[in-house]
């Protein structure tokens, strides 16, 4: 183990070695600093990096731990986070344009509980507008190259962070996910990200899109890494009237724990759709066969209403981010029209020049489908189609603990191949998107590679508030399917 | 379903959005197109179906109506587009 480069440690390793003082925060940190300043030109994870900070908060790290003071589990450890998490002082975008001066006055929930752990924050993560597609290349500040080809996309939203994760420029990252936004680019980067239940992780902070849908979660390099990185964002926050108040269990010992007698769910629609790619569904078998060899069986589930997910959430999502994206009227923050005449015009104008075309595409949608005459058809069609599939979901569950489909249906596309044409884009969510209609926590775990070296993801989804059966199912996948987690990249 | 210009405009009016000619005649086809494939939902009986607004059931948390003072105002108005002293300053509101 002695001569693995210091960015390719985990996250618990670095954690390990701080406390053990084997390293320093300050080199530690001061490595990763190096990395990001010899990839990121190529890679273009990061919206903002703060050298200065980094440095000064490890510094402060260091000199604690001499007096013996540990701030948490992550003491002096460098992460991201993806820019739309507030940071007080420091810009959060958004990825927008609208956004792009905002200093935030307060942290985030997430914010506040990494930081508290000891956590030193290298940056802010590059992301789809407003979380606002499936590549990153909605973003006000250009695409993230995904560290495995740098002429595809990482996927998104949350691709800066994967590609941060991926080109070992931070040891984790903290993401979101409204329709796969974890998920979606963990898979296409070779990663393991996490959408938690709807409610387990606090949404103060967390810039709005479509807040029934909206869940931060970790991303990182190994099952192990993202376990303890949830075990620290999630818990109670009265400040989101959402957030559940349950004990957080020990999401880390399920890791470790044996999969014998699980019952793994195959939903035949999700593996029935003619966009999966053969390549895809071979590396999803080996993860099959990774449980089963471990003592898992399988059994055949159906999610009949699998077909009618995307356009439920293509009505929900815009519906709900129309109405949270109002606020951005240019009166209190962010940017504001210039050489107008009313009010009104300001606003329009404001919101006209601060939106790209992707946010303004479904701040339009969300609008005609809420609109008079219309929100029965729409908007109320999508809710009672949204039960539907829940209805599925707590179906499946009855006879199955976990569930197992693949993340994305291709490894990650070329750059432009899809902008063109929304409808698309848009498929690229088709297995992650139920998940969130349903509440229920999802994660993706590297399987495999497609010949032309893409790395391949497994979904793993299960019950509300049970991610510990995720954890130990994704950690059987992962001991027995060792695969490269660090892209072959250099500076 | 075709969406026309009149309502496109309709409803960018509704958003405060501004539409240049060319993103409102490009909005209208790509809304058509999505209108048309989320159509397929029309498909489904949902007569006597309870709609889901929130996936997980809660009812409404209650707390003390307690006042709880921001502490830093200076940074919350250092993000004004516009300011005059503590107040942020918008153009005009009543038009001719």
């Amino acid at each position: 183990m002695a001569n693995v480069p210091v960015h390719e440690w985990t996250l618990l390793e670095a954690a390990r070695k701080v406390r053990e003082k084997e390293i320093s925060s300050r080199e530690l940190t001061g490595a990763l600093l190096a990395r990001i300043g010899a990839l990121d030109p190529k890679v273009r994870a990061y919206i903002t990096v703060l050298p200065e900070a980094a440095a000064a908060q490890a510094a402060e790290c260091d000199e604690e731990q001499a007096k013996g003071v540990l701030r948490g589990p992550f003491h002096g450890v460098p992460i991201g986070l993806k820019d739309i998490f507030c940071t007080r002082g420091v810009r959060t975008t958004c990825g927008s344009r609208i956004l792009h001066h905002f200093n935030p006055p307060y942290d985030a929930f997430v914010t506040e509980k990494v930081l508290g752990a000891g956590a030193v924050l290298l940056g802010k993560h590059n992301m789809d507008e407003f979380a606002m597609g499936s590549s990153t290349e909605t973003s006000f500040f250009g695409p993230t190259r995904n560290p495995w080809d740098l002429s595809r996309i990482p996927g998104g939203s949350s691709g800066g962070t994967a590609a941060a994760v991926a080109a070992g420029m931070c040891f984790a990252g903290v993401g979101t996910d409204t329709g796969g936004s974890i998920r979606q680019p963990a898979s296409l980067c070779g990663v393991v990200g996490v959408k938690p239940t709807y409610g387990r992780v606090s949404r103060y902070g967390m810039i709005a899109f479509a807040s029934s849908l909206d869940q931060g979660g970790p991303i990182a390099r190994t099952v192990a890494d993202a376990a303890a990185l949830l075990g620290v964002i999630a818990g109670y926050d009265r400040r989101d009237s959402t957030c559940v108040d349950m004990p957080v269990p020990d999401y880390l010992a399920a890791a470790e724990r044996s999969v014998k007698g699980f019952r793994v769910g195959l939903p035949k629609e999700y593996f029935e759709g003619e966009g999966l790619s053969p390549e895809v569904r071979a590396a999803v078998e080996k993860a099959l066969k990774a449980l089963t060899d471990q003592g898992a069986v399988v059994v055949e589930v159906s999610l009949p209403h699998t077909s009618f997910a995307l356009s439920t959430y293509y009505l929900i999502a815009p519906a709900e981010a129309s109405s949270n994206l109002a606020r951005y009227d240019g009166v209190r923050y962010g940017h504001r029209a210039e050489g107008v005449s009313g009010l009104i015009e300001m606003m329009s104008r404001t919101r006209a020049e601060g939106f790209g075309d992707e946010v303004k595409r479904r701040v339009m949608i969300g609008t005609y489908a809420l609109s008079a005459g219309y929100y029965d058809a729409f908007y109320g069609k999508a809710q009672k189609v949204r039960t539907l599939i829940r209805d599925d979901f707590n179906k499946a569950f009855e006879s199955a603990d976990v569930l197992l489909t693949p993340t994305a249906p291709t490894p990650a596309f070329r750059l432009g191949e899809k902008t063109g044409d929304p409808l698309t884009m848009y498929l690229s969510d088709i297995y992650t998107i139920p998940c969130n209609l349903a509440g229920i926590p999802g994660i993706s775990v590297p399987c495999g590679f497609s010949a032309d070296g893409l790395p391949i993801g497994a979904q793993l989804l299960s019950n509300s508030f049970r991610e510990e059966t995720l954890f130990t199912a994704a950690g059987a996948v992962e001991r027995a399917l060792p695969l490269r987690r660090v892209a072959p990249l250099e500076g | 379903m075709a969406i026309t210009r009149e309502e496109v405009l309709h409803v960018a009016r509704l958003a405060r959005l501004a539409l240049s000619d060319d993103e409102a005649g490009r909005l209208g086809g790509q809304l058509s197109a999505i209108l048309d494939y989320v159509k397929q939902l029309d498909r489904l009986d949902t007569r006597d179906v309870v709609p889901t607004s929130h996936a997980v059931e809660m009812g409404t948390p209650m707390r003390d109506d307690v006042v709880e003072p921001f502490g830093d105002r200076e940074a919350l108005l250092a993000n004004a587009p516009d300011r005059h002293n503590d107040c942020f300053r918008v153009p005009r509101i009543i038009e001719d």
